[in-house]
Order: C-alpha cells, then structure tokens, then sequence
C-alpha cells in the first residue's frame, strides 16, 4: 500500500502552482467517448495490464507531454462551437484518475466555463484512504458523467485479465450511487475472456442494482487495432488468436446487459 | 399592352401572394412572398410511383449498358446540337411526368462543336466512334470555335505554363460553364414576357455611341431573345406551350426542367447548375396539394421525375478531361435549404422531397445536391440530412451565413461543385486552377521545371546553397508568383473575350438580367503541400537533393516535426492564409475581362490526382507523382490531432479571398461518429454547425470504412451505385480510374480506436 502511495505523487507531479498534467495524445473529435462530440486528452499512464488493451503505449507513467490544465482548456475551448449542448471535455488515458490533481484543477476550471466534464475511468485508483479519496469526492462535484467500465464481475477472473481486483472498482461504484453520481457502464466483450454467458448474466445483475445512477450501458466488441502497437513496442500480445467477437455474441451481451434500458444518456445533461 | 399580358397571366398566378414580382421579373419575391416553412420531420413523404419505379429501373438497366460500352452508349456525329436539333426523346412517354433529352435518346450524347472542333472529335474517336468529315470542314474552315480563337492569340508564355502543367484544366476547348440561369423565370413568367422584358432592356442599351461594350451587349440580348424564342420551339416539339407562365405544379417542374434542358442542349459546360429551385416549385406544389389537385404521392412523383432526368445528362468529353475529372460529371448542382436575409429558413417539404430522391431511386452522383447550411435551419432537417448523408455520402455543405454575407443575397446558388453565385444578376467566368506546389519548386529551381528540365517560369538565380534558407527562399517564390500569376490571369482573359465571342451562353443568360456582375474565377491547387513545404523550409532545415542537372529532386528536413497544415497549428495555418492572400494580390494588379471581380478558389475535384503526377517532390516528403490532397484538404498523414483541429485548419482559410470556394473533403468511418444511429446523426449534425459556426466554408461528407472501398475496388459488381464525394461534386466510386480510386482509397478517414 506504501509503494501505492508514493506511485500516485509521482504520477502527478504537483509544482508549487498548477499541477502538470502528462498527456498521451488528444483527439479532438470524440464522438465514442461521452455525451456528443468530446475533446478527448488521452492522459499517459496506467497501471492495469489489460489483456485487451489496445493503447500499451500510454502505460508508462510519468512521461508524455506536460501541460497545465489552463493550457488544455485553452486548447479545447477552440473546438466549443462542435460541442452543441451535450459535448464537452473527457479525460481517458492510461489511466485518468492517476492523476486526479491535473483532473480536479481542469474539470474544476471547465465547469466555471460551463463545459460539461466526463471522466473516463477503469477504477483502479480508487481508494477510500486520505488524502486521495478526499480529492475523488472533490472530484465528483465537478464531474457530470463518469465512463466505468466492468471488465470482469468476479474478481479473481478480473485479476488474471487486468492484473488487478476490482472490489474498489464496485466500492467506486457504491460511492457513485450513494452520491447520485451518473455513470456510462461499458463492458469490452472479448471471446473466451469476457463473453461467458453466466458471467454477462450476473454483470447484468449488477447493473440493476445501481441502475438510478446508470445513464448507459454500451457492448464494446473487442478488436484488433491495438495489434501493430505491441509489435512497435515490442510486446508479446496476449490474445494472440483471439478474434473480434461475431455480431451475434455482441447482440447476445447486449440483451444480458439489458443496454436497450438505459436510456438516461439522451437528457445528459439536463436530467 | 403591357397591362393586358398582366392580366391574363393573374389566373396562372391565382393563389399567390401578389408583390413586386408581378410587376418585374423577380423571383425571390415571389419566394419571399409564398414561401411555405416546413419544420417537421421526414415522416409525411412517399416512396416512389409504380411510373417511377418503371423508369428509373430502364434508367439504371441504360446506365449499366453505357458502362459496359466502355462509357458511351451512343453518340451524335454529325449534329451540331442546338434547342431544335433533335427531335423530341423519351425514356417511356406514358409514364415521364416531366419530359425532355438532350437529343432524341436517352444516354446519347450530343456532338457540341463550338468549344472546339478538335476536342469533340478527339471526344467522339476516344469512344469509337467517327466523326463527320463535313462537320469538321465546317467547323475548322467556316465557322470559328472557342478553342480556334483562344489559340490564335495565346502567347509563348501561356502555351508553355500550360504545356509544363503549372496551369492546368483551362477552359479553352470545352464550355466554361458555371452559370446559373434563373429557371424558375421560365415558370413564372413564361417565355413571352421574358422576351418583352430582354426587348425593352435592347431598345434601352447605350445611347447610340457604339463603344465595345454596348456592341457586345447589345449583340449578347439578341442572342438571348433568339433563343429563347427557340426554346418556345423546343417545348412545342414536346406538346408544351412555354409563352405563358406555368398553370399548376406540373407544368411548373417542366417549365422549369424545360429552361435547364436549354442549357444542356446547347451548352457543353464545365458546370451546368440547377440553381436553387426548392422554395420555389414548393410553393407551386402546395397550391395544387391545397387545392386538392394532387397528392403527396404526385408531389414526390413530379420530383423523382425532375431528379432522374438530372441523372441523365451527358456530355461527351475526351480522355484528358476525363483523368482531370471523372466519372462524367456534370455538376448539375441543386442547392437547397438555407435562410432568408429576413431570418426565415427556405426549409420546404420540397428540400425534404429532394433527398427522399435518394431512397426512392437509389443514390446516384446527380444532381449535386448541395445544402446550404445554417444553424437555424429546423432540427428535423438538420437530421434528416444527416441520415442520407451517412447512408449515401451524396451530400455537400455549405455555409449559408458566409456566403449569404459574401454576396449579400439569398438568392444565391452553386455554380459548379463549390462556388456561390446570386442567381438574378450574377456571372461567373470560370478559370481553373495554377499550381502552387509547383510554384515552390520552380522557386528553388530557378523557374526551371523539375520534372521536363526546361525554363518554363523566368529564369531567375536558383537556390544553390545544400539547406534552404527561408528568406532567399521567399524572395524568389515571389518572383516565380509573380509570373505565374501574370501568365494565369492573362490566359483567362484570353479564353473569356473568346468564348463570349464564339461560345456565348446565350440560352442560359437568357434566363437572367440583362446587366450582370461577373467574378473572375481563379484557383488555387496543391495549397496544403505548398503550405508544408515552406513550413518545413521555415521551420524544419530542408537540405536539398539534386540530380546531375542541378534540379532539386528531393529533400530531407533535419528537423521532422515541423508545423504542419491541418492540426490546427497556426504557425502552419498562417502560411496557408497568406498563400492565399498573396497569390490573389499578385492576380489583382492585372486587367481582368469585362471588368470582372477576381476571385480565387481551394478546390480540386479530382484534378489533385492529375496535378500530383505532373509534379515533382515537394520539400514536405509527397514524393514525385504522388496525388495532391485535395481542395483545401491537409496532406494525407499530416493530421495528428484528430478531425475537429484538421477542420479547424481548413476553416481558417480566408474566405473573402477564396470566394469561388474552400473545399474539404472530410471521410469518416460510421463508428466513429457514434455507436448508433441517432447518435451518429447528432454527431453529424453538431460537426456541421460548429464547422459552420468557425467560418468553415464548405464540406463533402463520406462516410464509410476503407474496407467497403477496398471490396468495392475488387468486386465493382457488388457496389454499382456506391457513391462517394470528391472535392466538390459525386461519383460512382466504379466509375473513377484506378489511380483515382486508389486516391480516394488513401485519403484521411477519420478512425476511433
């Protein structure tokens, strides 16, 4: 726990004035990311090693461009008349609440602006110990939608495919819920990873149980695009063989996952 | 006498609100006095009549039988087409609402002399076809064309700007097209009172004090009274009488069809315009479907027909022009929707009944259809829009605010692919375009071309130094500039005094006022790998590889990362900018015909492929050969920051410069713009609007997956009415060459990972 600690401040480097954000890349056209057309700042580190990830290049942690939240909103305000009423600013990564200090300045800036803040989490930095979840709550006040994905519901399963549990991914969600906090649930539907029935069914299950926070539940067919970056980093890539998902197994997930019920997203963000 | 025509034609105008219009030619007042908004959605339309269906079906079996001719179904040889030349053709008279070809069968194609003699012969062998010796005596020893004209007083210099290809795609042997007659005259008035009115404009022409001027116009209005007298003729051979104005919904679309059927079957233009025309056939449909005369089913009906004869025009052209723009375009260009200078949007249910074209008969690359888009037009529009954009790429946009603000009126259309043209009293004179990146090369050559090795732009002291330095650089793309834009310019003045002289539009100027503005269109191509390369001579260390001649054939830039055109980078952005604006400065200085308004355009069309092969390396890394992006499009691989700041570039580029048009042609992968339907047309919708909203002018919307393209390459057969926009107009992918296909295979498609 220690050694996650000290890993969290040195992901952030926290300066005397802004914190400094490292960022992986930016795509100023998200459409996938969130409500509406997003700009979307892939921010650079992670420490899950998802079997299916598709960006191995935004692992590290601690390198990528460095920029103060004033100057990335600068820079996605130039983007604002894209955004009609729901689009707005996503932080992703890697692994985006890594370094919550550059989100909470940023969403806290972009709020004040009026532009609508999502972030894009697996959870895995989530904790309940100070002063980390004290900046998560402050966070939350200035995050309109959180994107959370449950790659696996049981936990030993989630550790073989991601290297890490996902019981604080679940207490995230808890706090999420207890706090009407609203989230888009995502599931990446790998074959003979994440795509046993019995599995779908209970995630399903789970769904339902914090369904008054739940805007959206979205299928994301696992696919191979990520392939030539592991071949540029020279990784051995785990799902050697594994093929996208048929249309069919993507349309079975989705009738488990029950997406067609969750249809909150369409108000975001005037509920 | 005058008052008793007026009359008469009040019980054809029975129904409308009265206005000016009645007592002067003015359409847009009587759009603006009638128009009917709609801000519904798309549920009220209907699918196609059983006539429909019969005919485009015998419409699509004749388009497969002209592809499988090698292009050309038929042709005329012997001919030379005018209004009466033919007698009149069908696809299956009993079932055509709307009447009329070009000749006297579908597909075949007109033999249109005056362009060119050469050019329709080489036209006609190209396809097989042999062209009358007659004709050719006639046309090369009796009777003058364009083409003879424009060669006779050309100097050296422009016959070797166009020999060495830095001045490409010139109208000087086929129609320059780009005119938008003011149809619905035709419907309104009917033709008598057009007569009467061009009569009283030639009784009142000059004072007697016969300048130059006064001669030409003077001449230009007798032509115009002639044919429209002909075009009465030409109605006749089809059952119609057009000296009176339209009596009902029907007739309107015919009358109207029936002025544009003038302009194809004399006109062999670079551009042949619809104009905008939905308010106005709306307001005559929603007479009759008030009146209970007809249906919503009739209504679609009379639309369907009108679009399917818009798939039908043919010109036929040589292979030359063919690499330079193909697929048989035509740019029967059909501009929709946009708002009034009184804020009220144009948004009928015909702008709706037009794209249901689409679903009813299939997509098809004609008309052009382009919307003029506003932020204001009414959501249902916008999605609708949407929708057939995803699902047949066949759309264009354009913003409706810059333009309208441009031309300071919203009777405005497109000419051609991009350009805006007011509609009542506004010409343009088309000029192509002048290569840029050329331009660069012919800086660091000392105005010897980089591929033939001859002194092509003045022979001025070459870069010698290995590394290009920035200044020196400058100072000598200004002399080569300087030169070019001489030579290009003074070429066109040369080609517009002679197409007037031996050419005249006389049939489509008919259809507009007597005293006209005229812009000069000038264009611009391999802008983005002009802007590259003198941002990577700024700011990336170019060294320069030279072969045995001393010609720079290739570059290396120490330094890789220097700005580049199309992420939003203003470093890179502001050398695009001040091309532009410098480029049309230099064209400025010089006399421009008719005293016409320059204006410069960032469109390519498929020209880019062509303009690339005649091209050497350009200091950016686009290798000899190697296509141009296109239009206003960054250099394929240059955009690292994602579609929106790749938008952002091209919006920068300076409108009021480039008023003949910036064209971006924007591909997306369908998931890229959401992971469902309405979700992607929300995502279109927004893209659009903020587009618009940063001054963007204009946008071709593609949207597919590399893969269908690729399978579309391989298996023609499985895709014959794929579709895909190019700079500025539509195509079947099927029928562009393969290079060309390969091109559009490379281009930038916006991809979510």
């Amino acid at each position: 726990m220690k050694i996650y600690e000290q890993d969290l401040s040195a992901a952030t480097a926290v300066t005397d004035k802004a914190p400094i954000g490292y960022v992986h890349s930016i795509e100023t056209f998200g459409s996938v990311d969130g409500p509406g057309i997003r700009y979307v700042a892939f921010l650079q580190g992670c420490r899950m090693r998802c079997q299916f990830c598709h960006n191995p290049d935004t692992w590290n942690i601690g390198t990528g461009d460095e920029v103060t939240a004033d100057e990335m909103l600068a820079d996605a305000k130039r983007y604002r008349a894209f955004w009609g009423t729901q689009g707005g600013i996503t932080t992703s990564g890697g692994e985006a609440l890594l370094q919550i200090d550059f989100i909470l300045d940023l969403f806290k800036k972009a709020k004040a602006d009026g532009i609508t803040t999502c972030l894009d989490t697996c959870g895995q930095p989530f904790t309940r110990k100070q002063p980390w979840f004290g900046k998560f709550e402050e966070l939350m006040k200035y995050t309109d939608i959180s994107m959370v994905d449950i790659k696996q519901i049981n936990p030993r399963e989630h550790k073989r495919l991601t290297g890490w549990s996902n019981e604080n991914i679940f207490d995230m969600l808890d706090y999420m819920l207890e706090h009407d906090k609203h989230v888009w649930i995502r599931h990446v539907l790998v074959p003979q990873r994440t795509d046993y029935d019995y599995e779908l069914i209970q995630i399903g299950n789970y769904i339902k149980t914090i369904a008054p926070i739940v805007d959206k539940v979205e299928i994301l067919p696992y696919h191979t695009m990520g392939v030539p970056k592991y071949e540029e980093l020279g990784i051995k890539y785990p799902l050697d063989g594994i093929e996208p998902p048929t249309t069919l197994r993507v349309k079975n997930a989705e009738r488990l996952l029950h997406t067609s019920d969750y249809t909150n997203y369409k108000n975001f963000p005037n509920y | 006498m005058k008052e008793l025509k007026t009359e008469t034609t009040q019980n054809y105008w029975d129904g409308f609100t009265a206005g000016d219009w009645q007592g002067e030619i003015d359409v847009r007042d009587f759009i603006q006095q009638n128009l009917t908004q709609y801000d519904g959605d798309e549920s009220f339309l209907e699918g196609p009549t059983e006539a429909t269906t019969t005919l485009n079906n015998k419409v699509i079996a004749l388009k497969q039988k002209e592809r499988e001719a090698g292009g050309v179904l038929d042709a005329d040889t012997k001919v030379p087409a005018t209004l009466t030349s033919h007698k009149a053709g069908y696809i299956e008279k009993d079932l055509e609402k709307i009447v009329g070809l070009q000749t006297d069968k579908p597909l075949k194609r007109a033999f249109m002399p005056y362009g060119g003699i050469r050019m329709a012969e080489d036209a006609l062998e190209a396809y097989g076809y042999k062209p009358d010796p007659e004709m050719h005596k006639i046309f090369s020893e009796w009777r003058k064309t364009h083409n003879q004209g424009v060669f006779d007083v050309y100097t050296p210099d422009m016959r070797k700007a166009r020999h060495y290809k830095i001045v490409t795609g010139l109208p000087d042997a086929y129609g320059r097209g780009r005119i938008i007659p003011d149809l619905p005259r035709v419907a309104l008035y009917g033709i008598d009172r057009l007569i009467e009115d061009k009569m009283a404009d030639g009784a009142n022409l000059g004072d007697g004090e016969m300048t130059d001027s006064v001669l030409r116009l003077r001449e230009q209005v007798s032509e115009q009274i002639r044919a429209l007298t002909n075009m009465k003729e030409m109605a006749a051979s089809y059952g119609y009488d057009i000296s009176r104005p339209a009596a009902n919904a029907q007739e309107a679309v015919q009358w109207l069809y029936f002025g544009y059927l003038a302009a194809i079957k004399t006109q062999n233009g670079a551009a042949m315009s619809v104009g905008r025309i939905d308010a106005f056939m709306d307001i005559f449909i929603q007479r009759d479907l008030d009146k209970g005369l007809i249906s919503e089913k009739d209504a679609q009906e009379l639309i369907d027909q009108f679009v399917m004869k818009l798939r039908l025009v043919r010109f036929i052209r040589t292979p030359d022009y063919n690499d330079l723009f193909s697929g048989d375009p035509i740019w029967a260009t059909l501009s929709m929707a946009g708002v009034g200078m009184d804020g009220r949007h144009h948004v009928s249910k015909t702008s709706f009944r037009v794209l249901k074209t689409l679903e009813n008969m299939g997509a098809a690359p004609e008309p052009n259809i382009t919307l003029l888009w506003d932020k204001r037009l009414p959501d249902g529009f916008k999605r609708y829009a949407s929708e057939v954009s995803i699902d047949s790429s066949t759309i264009q946009y354009e913003n409706d605010e810059l333009l309208r603000d441009q031309w300071g009126t919203d009777y405005y259309g497109i000419a051609c692919c991009v350009s805006a043209q007011p509609v009542a009293d506004g010409v343009q004179f088309f000029g192509a375009r002048a290569n840029l990146a050329k331009a660069v090369l012919y800086a660091i050559n000392g105005g010897v071309d980089e591929l033939a090795g001859a002194q092509v732009g003045p022979n001025a002291e070459p870069i010698t130094s290995d590394y290009i330095d920035y200044d020196e650089f400058m100072r000598k793309f200004s002399v080569q500039t300087d030169w070019l834009a001489d030579v290009y310019v003074n070429a066109l003045n040369a080609i517009h005094y002679m197409h007037d002289k031996y050419d005249y539009e006389a049939e489509e100027l008919a259809l507009k006022n007597t005293r006209l503005d005229y812009t000069f269109a000038t264009g611009i191509s391999g802008l983005s790998h002009a802007i590259d390369s003198i941002s990577a001579i700024k700011y990336g260390h170019v060294k320069i590889i030279r072969n045995e001649a001393g010609i720079a054939v290739d570059f290396k830039a120490d330094n890789d990362d220097y700005p580049r055109y199309g992420n939003n980078d203003d470093r890179a952005d502001q050398i695009g900018k001040d091309l532009i604006k410098q480029f049309y400065n230099k064209m400025n200085t010089h006399h421009l015909y008719h005293d016409a308004k320059l204006s410069t355009s960032v469109l390519t069309i498929t020209s880019n492929v062509v303009y690339g092969k005649n091209t050497g390396t350009t200091p950016n890394g686009r290798q000899a050969g190697e296509p141009f992006s296109p239009g206003a499009n960054p250099a394929y691989g240059a955009e690292k920051n994602g579609a929106l700041a790749s938008l952002m570039s091209t919006a920068k580029l300076p409108y009021k410069y480039a008023t003949d048009g910036i064209s971006n042609t924007f591909g997306v992968t369908p998931r890229t713009l959401g992971n469902d339907v309405e979700g992607q047309k929300d995502t279109l919708v927004n893209m659009v609007d903020g587009y618009m909203e940063n001054k963007g002018m204009h946008l071709n919307i593609n949207v597919f997956n590399r893969d269908t393209l690729r399978d579309a390459q391989a298996h023609p057969e499985k895709y014959p009415t794929l579709t895909v926009r190019v700079s500025g107009y539509c195509v079947y992918f099927a029928d562009l060459t393969k290079e060309q296909q390969d091109d559009v295979i490379s281009r930038t498609y916006f991809e979510a990972m």
